[in-house]
């Protein structure tokens, strides 16, 4: 089981609430975009349900509750392109579960990295530096970490930001055979024709829930004449939550 | 000739073996030190550090006169007493850690410098501030090398977590809760390396055998231990050739040696085969 339930969920920084009061169930092994308007609290939300972020009021249950179960895409990635290190060391962090910080990589995971590399098509380039990468490379790599990291919740922010159609399809085709494999994946995506054609389930927020359901369903033009009045309220200062944010920063 | 020149040295005065021992000791520890240092983009922070560290050797240095031990207990307690607030600092307040460092250290080294003028003399701050790597006793040999090797042994067992940390701090946080103690580890081990440091070298130029070094092997190496290999190299040329120019030369032996690793650097900027000036300019005409 790697659903989540949002049970009355406020998210935010400081005392700001970006999502308010949200309700919804994704279910085990579901393939679901997250879309909404911009400002409309959707990273925040992934961060709420990776764990990273505590939520200011109400419950989020992953019924995964161990960490490792857990892998996470943020949008706005920390990664140091010009720190020295080759695209097989950075995948390889992919298996601290497994390693932890003192364990051996060696031999009996090579295999495991070498069909993550290859995987995301990466072949050939496991010696370069990343800061040698492009934009679409580099986000290949990221792929291949997420796959080692062999989590049953996968969440995913804005994975296809400014890359090209080729890489996007590819590393679609990873997404899909994590669906397949009955994992549970999340992402948060701007493209709707992507979201038509590829995710099952879609879940529309703006600062509070739009529509949760089957794709068909929730992207319709209705719902989103609906979001973007709600973000027009969004558009306003953000109302202050009587909360005072209890989590580390 | 070369044996007059290089070996004799060390081979009719002590004082030269103790300074060799000493400084090999110093390249060895520091410079793995400053290599992650860089990495972190924090290397302006040993630069702070080694101001921090100063009250609290002064003080030592008034109760004890200068006794090694009771200097480098009071540089540590100094140095990790300022780090730690300006981590408490940026983690509770809205100033980030680099404001928070910065005012702490320079109390800190004002302190330091009211201190060691007002209870000593003018040679004292001298050598507080520039070390005498000739004149190393016992005490602060054995001071030297348990730091290196207590430093070797830390980093070998941090040496994931902190190279995560520096790469993708974000990601670490979000696989392990080891993110803050590598943190705090690796603080320790600056404050440790330079308090040792500054036995030899004083606490302006401990920082300086720490971070030149290991930014002159950023141009070398394309990997962390490739880049620690070659800040050590460089740190540990550095100290042997400062030693034997200043021995026939009389010039003051700790900024010298950081005079020659600062060699070192400009020649690596030139270059350095991985971002040297002379190797982007080829990449430039090919392309």
């Amino acid at each position: 089981m790697a659903g989540v339930s949002l049970r009355n969920v406020t998210l935010g920084y400081d005392t700001v609430a970006a999502i308010r009061d949200l309700d919804a169930d994704v279910s085990d092994g579901s393939l679901t975009a997250i879309v909404g308007p911009n400002g409309a609290g959707k990273s925040t939300l992934l961060r709420g349900i990776s764990g990273e972020l505590l939520p200011l009021s109400g419950h989020i249950t992953r019924h995964a509750p161990n960490p490792r179960d857990i892998a996470y895409l943020p949008q706005q990635s920390s990664v140091d392109r010009s720190f020295p290190i080759t695209v097989k060391d950075f995948v390889s962090m992919g298996l601290w579960h497994q390693v932890g910080p003192l364990g051996g990589i060696g031999s009996r995971y090579a295999h495991d990295i070498n069909r993550a590399i290859e995987a995301v098509g990466l072949r050939g380039l496991e010696g370069r530096s990343i800061g040698a990468l492009s934009g679409g490379q580099m986000q290949r790599v990221m792929f291949a970490r997420l796959l080692l990291q062999d989590a049953k919740l996968v969440l995913l922010d804005e994975p296809f930001t400014a890359i090209d159609a080729t890489t996007t399809a590819d590393l679609l085709n990873i997404v899909r055979g994590w669906h397949w494999e009955g994992r549970t994946v999340l992402a948060v995506l701007h493209d709707h024709d992507l979201v038509r054609s590829h995710f099952p389930k879609t879940l529309m927020v703006a600062r509070d829930l739009v529509a949760h359901g089957d794709t068909a369903k929730v992207l319709t033009s209705a719902n989103l004449l609906k979001a973007r009045r709600m973000c027009e309220a969004c558009d306003r200062p953000p109302e202050i939550c009587e909360h005072k944010f209890a989590g580390a920063a | 000739m070369i044996y007059d020149l290089i070996f004799a040295p060390f081979i009719e005065f002590g004082f030269m073996r103790r300074a060799l021992i000493g400084s090999l000791a110093i390249s060895l520890g520091a410079a793995p030190v400053g290599v992650f240092l860089l990495l972190r983009q924090m290397s302006l922070m040993g630069d702070a550090m080694a101001h921090a560290i100063l009250p609290g050797a002064a003080i030592g240095y008034v109760i004890s006169g200068l006794s090694v031990m009771a200097m480098t207990l009071g540089g540590i307690a100094a140095g990790l007493a300022v780090a730690l607030l300006s981590g408490v600092v940026s983690r509770s307040t809205a100033l980030r850690e680099d404001a928070s460092l910065a005012a702490f250290y320079l109390v800190s080294l004002a302190g330091g410098v009211v201190i060691v003028s007002s209870a000593g003399s003018m040679i004292d701050l001298f050598h507080v501030l520039f070390g005498s790597v000739l004149a190393l006793n016992n005490a602060a040999l054995v001071l030297l090398c348990t730091v290196t090797s207590l430093t070797l042994i830390t980093l070998a067992i941090v040496y994931r977590p902190l190279t995560l940390e520096c790469v993708d701090p974000q990601f670490l946080r979000s696989v392990s809760g080891l993110s803050a103690l590598t943190h705090y580890a690796f603080l320790a081990l600056v404050v440790l390396n330079l308090v040792s440091g500054f036995q030899a070298l004083g606490t302006l130029m401990a920082v300086g055998i720490m971070i030149v070094p290991a930014a002159a092997a950023r141009l070398w190496a394309q990997s962390v231990s490739s880049m620690i290999i070659f800040a050590s190299a460089f740190a540990a040329i550095s100290c042997i050739s400062g030693l034997v120019i200043s021995f026939h030369f009389a010039f003051e032996t700790g900024p010298l040696i950081i005079l020659i690793a600062g060699t070192f650097y400009l020649a690596s900027v030139l270059f350095g085969p991985f971002g040297g000036i002379i190797s982007n300019a080829k990449i430039g005409i090919q392309s």
